[in-house]
């Protein structure tokens, strides 16, 4: 579970996040929607643990344990993963071997690139002159082999060909174990309520709602999130009348 | 006319045109003779530990044939494949008329103290011919070793790639455990022939007080390929080598690649310089180097000749724990219609590479070491997978003085 209580955050002397409150539980995913610059990703990268993203106030909670203050890699090793929607390239790492960093080793990584369609990037160096659609793809690779308990995603379908957007969306719904069928021994309302994997998930389009059925939606506007409800909804409600009559008219 | 012996006479004092000068009188040329060694598994267990960091592989199992020359003697030398010939240059000078077609061929003895030496005080070195046509694809290997302390090693190699042929060579440099001081200077000559390839990779492990001034000047002829790896990663106090190739032939190629490491009290100034003079040719010099301490200058020059013809020089560095990093890259073009290129950078690693690797698990000195080692994987098409792997090796075993 990942409870946000009261967070401020600066970039430097810029506020970015005032007093956001979110509450996230176990198999829940949430939709987040907002307009540019309203702060979405400072508050996934916040989460991820990013020292540029500096909190000046409240706390975040993960499992029970206090992460306001831990750094990125003991976040991760808690289980929480990200798709980044501009990660940096590295020279002379193979992703390959990036998808060994994330599994800690010990993955078949060829059979999961095919499974994501990323067979003929394996030998080629990390994000490095890949495609807006090819880095999403490689993110979600990377996660399929990380496994994190929270998945936190940015855009992901930001550049994406129509062509692989809906294996986007079905890799995503995936990985958030939303692809319950119901087996001999369990119902799939029993698998649903069994489920662990969390979500929040950025998107500007609203692609993802065709390809999953999200707890919640959320709206961050100017530093803050202004409204709760199906997201669904929500995506309607912004579609018609924009994001600032969307928050005066929850508020 | 004057003699070479006349003209290394009156160089014998000349300063070299770059690097810390070295007064080579405070080395001793006195050395230890050394018995021969029949069986290269009988070399005491901490010599060949320090022989193989540098690719030799004492089981000489997987390569064509050896060379091993302890201070001033040839202690082993033979091929073990036909059409390829390793045989010490004294010997070969002695037996041999050919060879007087190749010694002192493309290097000058005046070049500077360092040629000099080599010329008057000869000790050995090898002479590696691999046959026309002949394709050899198991590498064939050679060490020089350093063992006397204070000692200066001059050595003369010539390299021969005839007609058609096909030879990977891995030459390593090395000093015992035991020796901190000494000097190295050497002469490579190197002919690569009508259509014929060549890779030559030279590993380095030497000692924090050794002095090593490599003089090598190659050429390639039409449609050969020349590929030339340079590593140094470990200790040594002072490396200075500019190395030139000549492009003579049609379409002839030459890749250079250099993989750097500079510790605290270390001065690498390592160089790459092709001349591109005929139709059709091609030239890349790829250099890494990252100090840590150490001092580094990574120089490069190409210089095209004819129209057409196409060069890329590419200087990376990283300043990792203090030290100096120079990149110096230099083009000429001296006709119309040739291509030349260069890209030099010099920084630190990114932070936000580092922090992306930390999501994904890693500490931040995993995700370092990390970075380093992508740093220095440059992918080096033609090179055999034994030789890649020696590579890799000597990059895995950089990581430790590095972080």
């Amino acid at each position: 579970m990942l409870l946000i209580e009261d967070l401020q955050v600066k970039i430097g002397n810029k506020k970015v996040l005032k007093r956001v409150n979110l509450e996230i539980r176990s198999g829940e995913t949430h939709i987040l929607f907002g307009p540019n610059g309203s702060g979405k990703t400072s508050l996934l990268m916040t989460i991820m643990g990013y020292p540029q993203y500096k909190v000046t106030g409240g706390k975040i909670t993960f499992k029970g344990e206090d992460i306001t203050y831990m750094t990125i890699d003991e976040r991760a090793r808690l289980g929480i993963g990200m798709s980044y929607q501009r990660p940096p390239s590295i020279q002379g790492l193979k992703t390959r071997r990036m998808v060994q960093i994330c599994a800690n080793n010990g993955v078949d990584v060829d059979s999961l690139a095919k499974e994501i369609n990323f067979s003929d990037f394996l030998d080629r160096d990390i994000n490095v002159g890949f495609s807006g659609g090819e880095i999403k793809r490689s993110e979600l690779l990377q996660l399929m082999a990380q496994k994190p308990d929270f998945l936190l995603f940015d855009e992901p379908e930001s550049g994406v060909d129509v062509e692989n957007i809906s294996l986007i969306g079905k890799t995503i719904n995936r990985l958030l174990e939303r692809d319950v069928h119901a087996t001999r021994d369990k119902s799939k309302k029993q698998l649903t309520k069994e489920r662990a994997r969390m979500g929040l998930i950025i998107t500007h389009t609203g692609f993802i709602l065709d390809y999953l059925t999200a707890d919640k939606g959320q709206v961050l506007y100017n530093g803050a999130l202004a409204c709760m409800g199906n997201p669904i909804e929500i995506f309607k409600q912004i579609k018609e009348v924009g994001y600032g009559e969307c928050v005066r008219c929850v508020a | 006319m004057r003699s070479l012996d006349d003209m290394a006479h009156e160089a014998k004092d000349k300063k070299a045109a770059i690097g810390p000068d070295i007064d080579l009188d405070t080395y001793s040329l006195e050395s230890a003779m050394h018995a021969d060694v029949k069986n290269l598994k009988t070399i005491p267990e901490e010599d060949i530990e320090r022989m193989t960091l540098t690719g030799l592989d004492v089981s000489e199992e997987g390569r064509a044939g050896t060379y091993l020359q302890k201070d001033a003697t040839a202690v082993h030398s033979g091929s073990n494949i036909d059409g390829l010939e390793i045989i010490p240059i004294k010997k070969a000078l002695a037996e041999l008329d050919w060879v007087r077609d190749y010694y002192w061929k493309l290097a000058s003895v005046d070049t500077d103290k360092y040629t000099a030496r080599v010329r008057l005080d000869l000790q050995d070195g090898y002479v590696i011919r691999v046959l026309p046509g002949k394709k050899v694809t198991l590498p064939a290997q050679a060490c020089l070793y350093l063992e006397k302390e204070g000692f200066n090693q001059n050595v003369h190699n010539l390299i021969i790639a005839e007609e058609g042929s096909e030879l990977h060579i891995i030459s390593g440099c090395a000093s015992a455990s035991h020796v901190t001081r000494g000097l190295h200077a050497g002469v490579s000559e190197f002919y690569v022939k009508k259509n014929a390839k060549l890779s030559f990779t030279m590993i380095h492990h030497w000692a924090e007080d050794v002095v090593v001034r490599p003089r090598s000047v190659a050429i390639v002829e039409k449609g050969g390929l020349f590929l030339s790896n340079y590593i140094s990663m470990k200790p040594v106090k002072s490396i200075q080598m500019y190395p030139t190739i000549y492009l003579v032939g049609k379409g002839a190629v030459a890749r250079s690649y250099s993989l750097l490491v500079g510790s605290p009290g270390s001065e690498l100034d390592v160089g790459g310089r092709i001349y591109l003079q005929a139709k059709e040719t091609r030239a890349e010099i790829i250099s890494r180097a990252i100090t840590n301490g150490g001092n580094i200058m990574s120089r490069g020059d190409i210089i095209g000749e004819v129209s057409g013809v196409r060069g890329h020089l590419e200087c990376h560095g990283l300043i990792l724990n203090g030290g100096i990093m120079q990149a110096i890259p230099e083009l000429k073009g001296l006709v119309d219609g040739v291509e030349l290129s260069h890209e030099a950078a010099v920084g630190k690693i990114a932070q936000d590479e580092i922090l992306y690797l930390m999501s994904r698990g890693l500490t931040e000195e995993e995700a370092t070491a990390t970075i380093v080692r992508g740093f220095l994987s440059v992918d080096i098409p033609g090179l055999p997978a034994p030789l890649k792997a020696e590579i890799d090796q000597a990059v895995e075993l950089s990581q430790k003085d590095v972080m």
